[in-house]
Formats: structure tokens, C-alpha cells, sequence
């Protein structure tokens, strides 16, 4: 089982990445199960009440302390690392630990990387077909004139959507997840480093076609957007709230679609402010290229925001 | 299933704590989970026992204490509790809510022997 992704077979590659090489090993590098736990110098015999140094116990709850024959006792060291024979007791630990912790740390680390390289990131969410490719074969077309531009694109198989990424001239690295269904933000810090330097520039990450999982895990981007198209039904923001929850924009695709669909703009937009009173909203057509020179007077004004701290400080 | 991979990460967690803290079995895993996070209750007990198969964690009780959602209303002015996001201000029927808690997930404490 991966830890990375929760996959039970596949395993996620980034393109550049050999089979053998350190991506694969990456990928399994922090999920060795530990079992040290298992090893143990001597039995114990008994678990009274004891004091290890600096350190509190809690005995409210007691419990009959038999090790069921598998053989498992306590090593009786204490957390300074001193080993006291025979001493032992069901104890309670508090942690406090944020169970994601581990990969906001990463994307904390990715979010500084990308600050020094003066990088706009955008994570793209949605579900599968909402025209997300689409949408950046264009944008990344038009946009690569003005400054550098990059795509990393998560998809459980196939390079398809780099190579369509490509083909405009612009560099994208292809991340498969195998069997998991989000990108994490290790994955794509190791496909950063695979991508070439687009210092001053833009980069989109266009995550794994799902309205649900990509929520959870932030990647190091300045902000997520939610592409949703006229096909999917006013009330997706109302079904998987959390995805729009956690966009600071969505963008309404296929809009050259709405009148054959009898779609309801203002409905859509309604139920997305219920989720989520501040999301911006544009409408885009990925086809026509309506709707782009909106998008890219919100990346400019996206792009100031960012680089706001880094001109006051050089200008003070 | 991402819950699978948040069960990966408490796994993670308590494997770290048992190496640092030299404890060889974990009785109960307790964690906070808020009403408005990324995870459901049910999901995480069903994957949970999977993941900890085999690891140090395997046999462990898990513990889920459900925080609930709260949010800031802008049209009150106050704290009020719901139940999920896109639900209405109990009080005023305003959608203008501002969550301020109910977004937790959390490994809270460990019994360990």
C-alpha cells in the first residue's frame, strides 16, 4: 500500500523517471512499515505505577495487561533513552498531530520554492471532462508569449494530456498516480524538479479529473480553481461542496454550449456562493476562447497580489 | 478513497511516535475529526483496519471524536453550528457563513503499552 497515494498496485511515475531509478525508489522511500517495535531485549514482569523522567502518565483507564502469547513485551526504555528493566504500563500519549501534516510540509516547501523561483501556480481541479486540457491548450498557447510557462498534469495513465500540452511548445512533465486518485504535493515537488526553468513565469498543475480527493491536499498553490462545465448540472457545488470550498475561482466551461442546454448560469452561481461566498466566477468557452482575456486580467492581478511583498520589500 | 491515504498518514504518525517514544504496541488511536473536514467517519474505520494490518498499529481500536461545523454568519454576526457546507445560517437563512472550525483532522492521543 502506498502511502503516498493509498494505491494498492500501481505506482505513481513521473515522466523522466526511470523504473529503477529515484522516482520509484521516492515513492516507496517513506513507507517502509515500521516494525521495530518487535524487537525486545527482555520480557516484563511487572506495570505498576512508575515515573519516567520529565515525562506525565496518565492511569485513568486500566487494563488487563496480557500479551495474548504473540510474544510482544515492552523494551522498558523511557523517553530519555534509558532502559529500566521490568517497568512498563499502558499509558496515554498526547499528540496532537494533523494527519496531513506530512504533506502540508511539502507544500509549504514547494510554495517557498516557487517563490524564490517567482512562480504564479495554479492547481486545477474538476471533474473528468470538464475541458480542464482543453482549457490550458489554449491558455498556455496565448500566455506563452507574455512569459514562461509550464504544466504538470496528473492522470492515473497515459502521457495523452502531455503530449497535447506539449505540442503548443510548451514544457509540461506527466505524473500517473497508478491507482491513486489525487496528486499529493511530493509528487508534484519531484515534478517540478524534472520540469525546466520557468523562473517569472506560470505554472498549472492540472490535477486527476475528481471532485472529490484533490480537495484534501494542497500542492503548494497559490490557489486552486475549479473548472466546471455547462454539461455537469447546476447543482455539482451542492454535491461536492468541499472541491468548491476550497476554490478561490471557478470557471463556468463550454459557456458557447449553454443555450442548447438550457443551462442556468445565475442558478450555478448561486449554489457555488452558498459553499463558498468569496469564489470568483468567469465564464469560458475552452472551443471559442471566450471568456480568456477575463482569465488572464485575473492571473495579472493574481500575479501582482504575489509579487506585492517582494517589490515593497526591494523598494523599501 | 483518499481516506486511504489519510489512514496511511496516521499510520505514519503513530509509527514516528512509537520510534521516538519506545512504545511497541498501540491499544487505541484517538482522532478528532471535524463535520466540515476532507474525511468521512465511516470510511476511515473501514479503511483504517486495512492499513494498520501488519504495521505497528495492527489490532488498534480506533477512536473518532466528530467536531462539529462552525461557522462565522455575516448577517448575525454570531457562531452557529451546521451540519455541512451549502446548509443556511440556522438562525437567518443566510448563506454568507464563514467557517471558522469543523475542518480538523487530527491523531489526538495514543494508548500505548
Amino acid at each position: 500500500m502506498c502511502t503516498v497515494c493509498g494505491c494498492s498496485e500501481g505506482r505513481p511515475s513521473a515522466e523522466g523517471a526511470g523504473a529503477q531509478d529515484g522516482q520509484a525508489q521516492g515513492h516507496h522511500r517513506d513507507h517502509a512499515h515500521d516494525r521495530h517495535g518487535h524487537h525486545h531485549d527482555h520480557e516484563h514482569g511487572g506495570h505498576g505505577a512508575h515515573y519516567h523522567q520529565g515525562h506525565h502518565h496518565h492511569h485513568a483507564r486500566s487494563y488487563d495487561h496480557v500479551h495474548d502469547g504473540d510474544g510482544l513485551t515492552n523494551s522498558g526504555l523511557d523517553p530519555a533513552g534509558l532502559k529500566i528493566t521490568g517497568m512498563s504500563s499502558d499509558r496515554i500519549i498526547r499528540i496532537e498531530r494533523d494527519i496531513l501534516g506530512k504533506n502540508d510540509a511539502i507544500a509549504a516547501d514547494n510554495r517557498a520554492r516557487f517563490l524564490v523561483d517567482d512562480l504564479l501556480v495554479f492547481n486545477l481541479v474538476s471533474s473528468p471532462g470538464a475541458g480542464k486540457t482543453s482549457l490550458l491548450v489554449r491558455a498556455v498557447s496565448e500566455l506563452k508569449e507574455s512569459c514562461p510557462v509550464g504544466v504538470i498534469e496528473g492522470d492515473q495513465q497515459t502521457s495523452n494530456d502531455a503530449d497535447r500540452i506539449r505540442a503548443t511548445g510548451v514544457p509540461a512533465i506527466q505524473i500517473n498516480t497508478g491507482k491513486g486518485c489525487h496528486l499529493d504535493a511530493a509528487m508534484v515537488g519531484e515534478a517540478y524538479r524534472r520540469l525546466p526553468p520557468i523562473k517569472g513565469g506560470i505554472l498549472f498543475i492540472e490535477n486527476v479529473g475528481n471532485l472529490v480527493c484533490p480537495a484534501a491536499f494542497d500542492l503548494g498553490e497559490a490557489c486552486k480553481i475549479v473548472v466546471f462545465s455547462t454539461t455537469e448540472g447546476e447543482d455539482k457545488p451542492l454535491k461536492y461542496p468541499d472541491m468548491f470550498a476550497a476554490s478561490a475561482l471557478m470557471l463556468i466551461n463550454k459557456i458557447d454550449l449553454a443555450p442548447v442546454l438550457d443551462f442556468d448560469l445565475a442558478q450555478t452561481i448561486e449554489y457555488a456562493r452558498r459553499v463558498n461566498p468569496k469564489i470568483e466566477v468567469l465564464t469560458v468557452s475552452a472551443r471559442t476562447g471566450e471568456g480568456f482575456a477575463a482569465f488572464y486580467a485575473l492571473i495579472r492581478k493574481q500575479a501582482a497580489h504575489q509579487r506585492r511583498p517582494a517589490v515593497e520589500a526591494a523598494t523599501r | 478513497m483518499h481516506e486511504m491515504a489519510i489512514c496511511e498518514g496516521i499510520i505514519e504518525i503513530v509509527a514516528d511516535e512509537a520510534r521516538r517514544r519506545s512504545f511497541s504496541r498501540i491499544r487505541t488511536v484517538c482522532l478528532e475529526i471535524g463535520a466540515l473536514s476532507h474525511a468521512a467517519p465511516e470510511a476511515m474505520r473501514f479503511c483504517f483496519e486495512a492499513v494498520a494490518a501488519r504495521t505497528i498499529a495492527d489490532g488498534a481500536v480506533l477512536e473518532i471524536k466528530e467536531l462539529p461545523g462552525i461557522a462565522w454568519c455575516m448577517a448575525c454576526s454570531r457562531s452557529v453550528e451546521i451540519a455541512q457546507r451549502g446548509e443556511p445560517c440556522p438562525c437567518c437563512g443566510s448563506y454568507q457563513l464563514h467557517v471558522t472550525a469543523g475542518e480538523e483532522m487530527r491523531v489526538k492521543e495514543l494508548e500505548v503499552d
